[in-house]
């Protein structure tokens, strides 16, 4: 066995990496044809509100964090289609909000903050069994909808009008797209941090889309893609003792551009 | 036939469709003409069943909501809306229809209907191209590829030359046509062409959020109803005293 993998934190850190990875890649198609990519952004920091929340009342940050944050993309998703206010807009109100609270209850409560920097940056040794164990219920899902849902958010994405002509229940398609998105996000906040979750589900969609002549190709090169990069930026962030959220993003980064110069040379 | 009685349609404090009220016959070519804004696309929404409506719509004596969709409307939206970033082939945009969702892969089977029906409109040769790369009137073909592959007795078409060189829109004029008689369908056509009003349509809508007018061309362009709906007679002019109306 490779030294790296010995220790049982790189070991979890491994596995929930390789499955929320392949998750956001295979989320993260869905944020850039919906032009969503911002949504990445506002669930990450609305992920920061229910974290700190549960740092101030002293129970595991996950717990407050996971419905927290689905309660912060339900509320988004409400603002965007009961009022004449664009997406992008209920977004931004959502992600100043969730910051600010996440703010004030870290300044009220006592003593050191480690644990609020850990989540703001990510760190390869805060997974716990649970963060695995609920990485592997929600990856499990993932590839139930890959099944059942896929081919209906796909349509969507392209044309949301044409998926409605044909009756696909649209609308409750897209909340729980939004859910499982913000489930993601949080589980992943403490591999590659809050600052970064949303560089972590859209480059490695964009640099699949640069690379894809077809949706299907798209879903299958961003998860590969974003996969690959996890195990990678892992391994060089135990190595070289660096951050592994920004390691990760800037692995992903690295392979977009490879995809960025040979689409360009492709179409030259 | 298509019966729309007592059409209303208002959003929020605005009323879009006031007291819309025609009856096209079975094999009709109705083409909906008015200015911008005057509710030519939410008519389309109506028939389409996206937009709520007060009054009723039936299809050959059917509500509009007891419908089987596919198998009786085909439907070409306006390609100037389209996401052409969506990474897609032509033959994937036109399986949609016949899915009902996007396709994952494509059996032989799906393949070669899929390939029927683009052949059906001229367009065999694009399956395998990017949406991306298809020119306005290319794209448009592989639309239409898509609503006629269920065979549809009621094709809807939204302002279909926008986007469209003359050529690629009198093109696909002639294919709708020929699939109006061959199929024995009944065309809608929402247009600012008037040529195709008064040259191809058996019957004329012209609406202003109120409906001016409806009947034959003849009928239904007349000086007043124009001037009504569009302030002026315009560029109309020459089709109304030198064309000879189908109807």
């Amino acid at each position: 066995m490779p030294e790296f993998l010995v220790h049982p934190f790189m070991q979890r850190a491994l596995l929930a990496g390789m499955m929320l990875s392949a998750l956001s890649g295979y989320y993260g198609v869905f944020l850039v044809q919906r032009k969503l990519s911002f949504l990445g952004a506002g669930l990450g920091h609305a992920a920061f509100g229910g974290i700190a929340l549960g740092l101030l009342l002293g129970v595991q940050p996950l717990w407050i964090a996971l419905p927290f944050t689905v309660l912060v993309a339900a509320g988004i998703s409400w603002v965007k289609s009961h009022t004449r206010l664009t997406g992008d807009t209920a977004i931004g109100i959502f992600f100043s909000v969730s910051v600010a609270l996440g703010i004030l209850f870290l300044s009220l409560k006592s003593g050191q903050q480690t644990d609020a920097f850990s989540y703001l940056f990510g760190s390869i040794l805060s997974v716990s069994n649970t963060d695995v164990l609920t990485s592997l219920a929600l990856f499990a899902t993932g590839i139930l909808t890959l099944w059942t849902h896929w081919a209906a958010w796909a349509y969507a994405s392209f044309d949301e009008e044409a998926a409605l002509i044909e009756g696909l229940p649209v609308r409750t398609h897209d909340t729980l797209l939004t859910a499982l998105i913000a489930l993601t996000i949080v589980l992943s906040v403490k591999i590659v941090g809050i600052l970064l979750v949303a560089a972590w589900m859209v480059i490695p969609a964009a640099a699949g889309r640069l690379l894809s002549p077809t949706f299907r190709l798209m879903t299958l090169g961003a998860v590969a893609i974003s996969a690959i990069s996890a195990v990678v930026g892992l391994y060089l962030s135990y190595a070289l003792d660096l951050p592994s959220g920004a390691v990760i993003v800037l692995v992903q980064s690295a392979i977009f551009g490879i995809a960025l110069i040979y689409q360009k040379i492709r179409s030259t | 036939m298509i019966s729309v009685r007592n059409l209303v349609v208002q959003i929020g404090d605005r009323t879009i469709l006031d007291g819309v009220h025609f009856e096209l016959p079975s094999q009709g070519f109705l083409a909906v003409l008015g200015p911008n804004g005057g509710g030519k696309s939410t008519l389309v929404r109506c028939l389409l069943r996206l937009q709520p409506f007060k009054g009723h719509i039936d299809f050959d004596a059917r509500a509009a909501d007891q419908i089987e969709f596919g198998a009786l409307i085909g439907y070409v939206p306006q390609i100037k809306t389209l996401d052409r970033t969506f990474p897609a082939k032509a033959s994937e945009l036109v399986a949609t229809a016949l899915k009902k969702k996007w396709p994952w892969t494509m059996n032989a089977a799906c393949s070669s209907i899929v390939e029927g029906a683009l052949e059906r409109v001229g367009a065999a040769h694009l399956k395998d191209q990017q949406i991306r790369n298809l020119s306005g009137g290319e794209l448009q073909r592989v639309y239409l590829a898509r609503a006629v592959i269920g065979n549809p007795k009621l094709l809807i078409l939204d302002e279909p030359s926008a986007g469209v060189d003359q050529a690629g829109a009198a093109d696909l004029l002639e294919i709708v046509e020929s699939y109006r008689k061959s199929a024995g369908a009944t065309v809608i056509m929402v247009t600012h062409d008037w040529e195709v009003a008064f040259h191809h349509a058996t019957h004329v809508l012209v609406l202003k959020t109120k409906q001016i007018s409806f009947g034959t061309a003849d009928q239904a362009l007349t000086d007043g109803a124009i001037r009504e709906a569009f302030g002026h007679v315009g560029h109309s002019h020459g089709v109304l005293l030198g064309g000879h109306s189908h109807a």
